[in-house]
């Protein structure tokens, strides 16, 4: 028979055997009566010969039987009865492990996706980013990190270079479409030829952008991004060769991209061909985003040190015009500091990441230690029966082995529904999350996490069921000895086992509390930060670009801007609307340089570069920005093309030490440029987000000659209205918004249509996202600390309560019990204070890159916690200790 | 428990031969077995009760037994083992090997007397 219907059918086999022993020992009985014995001595005899008739039996039992599983199986059907028996203890269990081990479960799944796993390309560690560092050049570092490639650049390296497969440069940017429904305006990147080659992700359909599509005269073709194809075109595969009007030109589709392909970590409808002509390049221009695929066996430093020669090469071979030294930017130090790719779109959010996992971890122990104390209590409930068992002949590793598999089963289970709290919780997560947190909407639960689970779960369930054991199966003499004294009070060996758990705890719990607070207070001091604009959440910002195609003159440009402000202003709930190139924390950047202010020594070499924006009069009054002297622009300076300017606050006092004396100042860009007259001053703005410095800011006006052709005008096309209502965000005002638009001009899309607070909570995201984050671990590191301490009291309180009877019975009174206990945890509770403060002491100093405005060591912030942790553990401890007053002496004496 | 020579440990395999060899005669079951081998050897050889059972139920789930119920000499219900086809094939087989030991066994001895 095979081993399974065996185990099926062996009941048969086991009565088998109990009628065998049952008839086997009758016999022998009848036999010894028949020899003269009296039946009880018969019975006697006969068993004495027999020997242990239950052992027997099971041994014989044992043919049958899968051994070692089986007893496992006896063991957990055991253990399954026992914890039903206390649903109480059996549901805080389970409730602790599955709270903690799914907020870590939700958290590795998310730094899994994020940090651990590559990006979505082939071979992605060959993936670099072209970054530049021009430490020589000044005032840079102020708004913008690294210096971004030229295409000059481009040409250069993609030509000589030695150390690449392939490299490209890109560009977002947005484009309207029109002809297929209405008006539409859609992401795009403009990608140089090596773009697709470096990210080496073949198209779903058609082809990817060639060569011949890259020449500058002609109209290339494009690519649609997976999106985009599904939103507009409902994944018709034959859109291949049909033509899109993009900015009003025809365009043939060439193919499109799969589902999750991005430009790094850019989500786009459309891709352009750049269509560079080496003709019109100079040196100048660094504006794009450069990336690079390097041979293999290359190293980062090998290609730094290749792109360092070739800086040369770039200038050597280009200039930026007649009579300009093209060997000027080795004043700017320009080196490259090359980066893999990952770390680009990782970004700095692995430092929120890390802190988030480092608190769930802590938390997770906290849980774990409550466990193990709760474990610890309910071992010692069971001492006598361990001891009695021990005292049959059950082996140290027997019971080991039971208590172990007691809390692995426990958690094992608490982990089945820590997968369904961490399907839960990624939910919130990815619904609170930072925007800024790469690759969030790939982030589920896979087979890594469930691996992660699994792992965490049996690790928690030894190390908190490794205590319990520690403490009870080594001594069998102890057990037997302790048993049998039961009466005493708790001894302090058995004690001190749960204070430290208890100490572990509150210093956790402090760590946490801390983290806490200090985000909190980083979070107060953002939202105290003026941020160069007033009331972000009645302020509506749209975007609409008027491509050159459209229409033509400058001036037309600046007359359409202006009829559509008229228009919104006429909405109704709107008391004013303004137009810059870009507004605060939208990301945008329209363009940077230095200037040269008159009547100085033009000091090109070092001259800080400032931040540029382009404004029509009223932008300021719209958003908020509080002008600090001199007034705004009028519309009729603007059409003059009137050499008039307006600087932030920072930059005036800077250049002429203070707003006022600013007023009337004369600066401009570069030799040539009229002399530009300071007409107002507006109070600084946080370009960046609050925790970053607002960089020094000159405002020109939207429409101005352009700089290489003097006597013709320029005008800002792609730019941000901004609108002072009330109603912002509702959806009956950007119908009405939608409508003025079109109203002036009916082929006019437009786009990114947020609330300037939109904007404002992104910036604010990370903060706000590791903020919950650390509260939550907080109110839960505290909870269970209080939880741990009042359980230990309380369960010191029931043990102690024949000593409380004596005490009491010798005269002690009821206060001095209690606060014998409240002492007791106190005591605790100090040392864990103590212990918490000089490890939050020294973690706090990691996080210091999340915080803002606040000291790591806060010394209000070190003194405050401590002392809600410990009124907290007071009241804990109160609560179990005021029993000791219902305890009747006499009572509690005769009870044992 | 201080071991008589006269009930010296079997070596193995020798519990199961016996077995075998007594189940050939007739079925019998547990007691009756136990005394059938303490008889024929002259109160020499002695069944243990706990090797017995264990042995019994080793035996059944290798095939070479069978049981059925059946009344004992006092009437009362008990389990008769029975011997299978398998199980005269593996005594057979198990006969001759101990043969041949026992052979070899009396000819080292004997030399060594010589």
């Amino acid at each position: 028979m095979p081993p399974f219907f065996r185990v099926l059918f062996r009941k048969r086999r086991y009565d088998d055997i109990s009628v065998s022993i049952r008839e086997h020992l009758d016999e022998r009985i009848d036999e010894l009566m028949e020899e003269g014995h009296a039946r009880v001595d018969a019975e006697c005899m006969a068993r004495r010969e027999f020997g242990n008739v239950t052992l027997l039996e099971e041994r014989s039992r044992e043919s049958w039987q899968w051994l070692w599983l089986e007893s496992l199986l006896a063991d957990l059907r055991h253990i399954c009865r026992r914890l039903c028996r206390t649903p109480g203890f059996s549901i805080t269990v389970l409730l602790t492990l599955a709270i903690g081990i799914g907020a870590n479960t939700a958290v590795f799944s998310v730094l899994n996706r994020v940090l651990l796993q590559p990006l979505p390309y082939p071979q992605p560690q060959q993936l670099v980013s072209l970054r530049l560092n021009a430490p020589g050049a000044p005032g840079l570092a102020e708004f913008r990190d690294e210096l971004r490639l030229s295409a000059s650049m481009y040409f250069t390296f993609a030509t000589h270079n030695r150390v690449f497969q392939s490299l490209g440069i890109w560009n977002p940017g947005s484009a309207s479409i029109t002809g297929l429904a209405k008006p539409e305006q859609i992401a795009t990147a403009e990608i140089s030829q090596g773009v697709l080659e470096t990210l080496n992700v073949p198209p779903l359909h058609g082809q990817w952008l060639s060569e011949a599509d890259q020449e500058p005269h002609a109209l290339g073709r494009v690519m649609l991004g997976y999106g985009y194809w599904q939103r507009r075109f409902g994944g018709d595969p034959n859109v291949i060769g049909r033509t899109i009007r993009v900015n009003s030109q025809p365009r043939v589709i060439a193919g499109v991209m799969p589902r999750g392909f991005k430009i790094v970590s850019y989500d786009f409808d459309l891709l352009l061909p750049m269509a560079l002509d080496p003709i019109n390049e100079r040196l100048a221009g660094f504006a794009y985003h450069g990336i690079a695929r390097l041979r293999p066996g290359v190293t980062i430093p090998q290609a730094n040190a290749d792109v360092a020669h070739l800086l040369n090469v770039w200038m050597d071979t280009w200039t930026n015009g007649p009579g300009t030294d093209s060997h000027w930017y080795q004043r700017w130090k320009i080196a490259p500091s090359f980066l893999p790719l990952k770390e680009i779109v990782v970004g700095s959010i692995h430092t929120v990441l890390w802190a988030v996992m480092a608190m769930i971890g802590l938390v997770m122990l906290i849980a774990c230690t409550n466990v193990a104390n709760l474990l610890l209590v309910r071992a010692d409930v069971r001492r006598q029966e361990l001891a009695v068992r021990s005292a049959l002949g059950a082996g140290r590793w027997r019971i080991a082995r039971e208590l172990l598999l007691e809390s692995v089963a426990l958690s094992l289970v608490g982990g089945a529904l820590g997968v369904g709290v961490a399907y839960a919780s990624l939910r919130l997560l990815t619904a609170i999350g930072p925007a800024d947190l790469p690759r969030m909407n790939e982030i589920a639960l896979d087979g890594w996490s469930v691996c992660f689970t699994l792992v965490l779960s049996l690790l928690s369930g030894l190390l908190f069921g490794s205590i319990p054991v520690l403490r009870y199966a080594p001594s069998r003499q102890n057990l037997t000895l302790e048993g049998a004294a039961r009466n005493t009070s708790v001894s302090r060996d058995r004690q001190r086992g749960r204070n430290l758990l208890v100490v572990a705890q509150v210093a956790m719990a402090l760590v946490l509390l801390i983290g806490a607070v200090l985000m909190i207070r980083t979070f107060l001091a953002m939202r105290n930060v003026d941020p160069g604009f007033s009331d972000p959440t009645s302020l509506q910002v749209m975007r609409i670009s008027i491509p050159e195609t459209l229409v033509a003159d400058a001036t037309t440009v600046t007359r359409l801007q202006n009829n559509i402000l008229d228009k919104l202003s006429a909405l109704p709930g709107v008391s004013s609307a303004g137009f810059a190139a870009d507004v605060p924390m939208s990301g945008a950047e329209p363009n940077w340089d230095s200037i040269h202010v008159e009547g100085t020594e033009p000091t090109g070499d070092n001259a800080p570069m400032r931040l540029y924006n382009y404004v029509l009069p009223g932008y300021f009054r719209t958003a908020g920005t509080r002008l600090v002297a001199g007034r705004d622009f009028t519309w009729a300076e603007i059409y003059e093309t009137r050499p008039i300017g307006i600087v932030s606050e920072g930059l005036a006092r800077e250049l002429w030490g203070s707003p006022q004396a600013a007023i009337g100042k004369r600066f401009r860009e570069y030799q040539g440029q009229a002399w530009h007259e300071v007409i107002g001053v507006v109070e600084d703005v946080r370009e960046n987000g609050v925790n970053q410095v607002a960089p020094a800011t000159v405002y020109w006006s939207a429409l101005m000659p352009d700089s290489p052709v003097p006597h013709r005008l320029n005008a800002w096309r792609d730019a941000y209205f901004v609108m002072r209502t009330h109603r912002a965000g509702t959806q009956a005002f950007l119908d009405e918004m939608q409508q003025a638009v079109w109203s002036v001009n009916a082929s006019l899309p437009v786009a990114d249509i947020m609330t300037m607070q939109d904007f404002y909570s992104e910036s604010m995201a990370r903060t706000s996202f590791t903020l919950v984050m650390m509260a939550i671990a907080g109110c839960m590191a505290l909870a269970l600390g209080v939880l741990g301490i009042y359980g230990v009291i309380s369960y010191a309180v029931s043990q102690r309560t024949r000593e409380i009877g004596i005490r009491m019975a010798l005269g002690a009174r009821k206060g001095e019990m209690a606060w014998m206990f409240v002492r007791s945890a106190m005591v605790l509770t100090a040392i864990g204070t103590t212990v918490g403060l000089a490890a939050a002491a020294m973690s706090m100093r990691l996080m210091r890159s999340l915080l803002f405005g606040v000291n790591a060591v806060d010394p209000a912030t070190f003194l405050l916690v401590p002392i809600v942790l410990i009124g907290a553990s007071a009241l804990a401890s109160y609560l179990p200790a005021r029993r000791t007053a219902a305890v009747n002496p006499v009572e509690a004496l005769r009870a044992e | 428990m201080a071991k008589k020579p006269a009930h010296r440990d079997l070596f193995p395999g020798a519990l199961e031969v016996m077995i075998l060899q007594s189940l050939r005669l007739r079925p019998m079951h547990g007691y009756a077995l136990v005394k059938h081998i303490k008889q024929v050897s002259d109160d020499l050889l002695r069944v243990e009760e706990g090797s017995l059972y264990p042995a019994l139920q080793r035996m059944l789930r290798e095939g070479w037994l069978e049981t059925e119920s059946g009344i004992s000499a006092k009437g009362r219900p008990t389990r008769i083992y029975r011997l299978t086809d398998t199980g005269i094939r593996h005594l057979e087989g198990e006969i001759l090997s101990f043969e041949k030991m026992f052979t070899g066994f009396h000819r080292v001895l004997a030399a060594a007397k010589a």
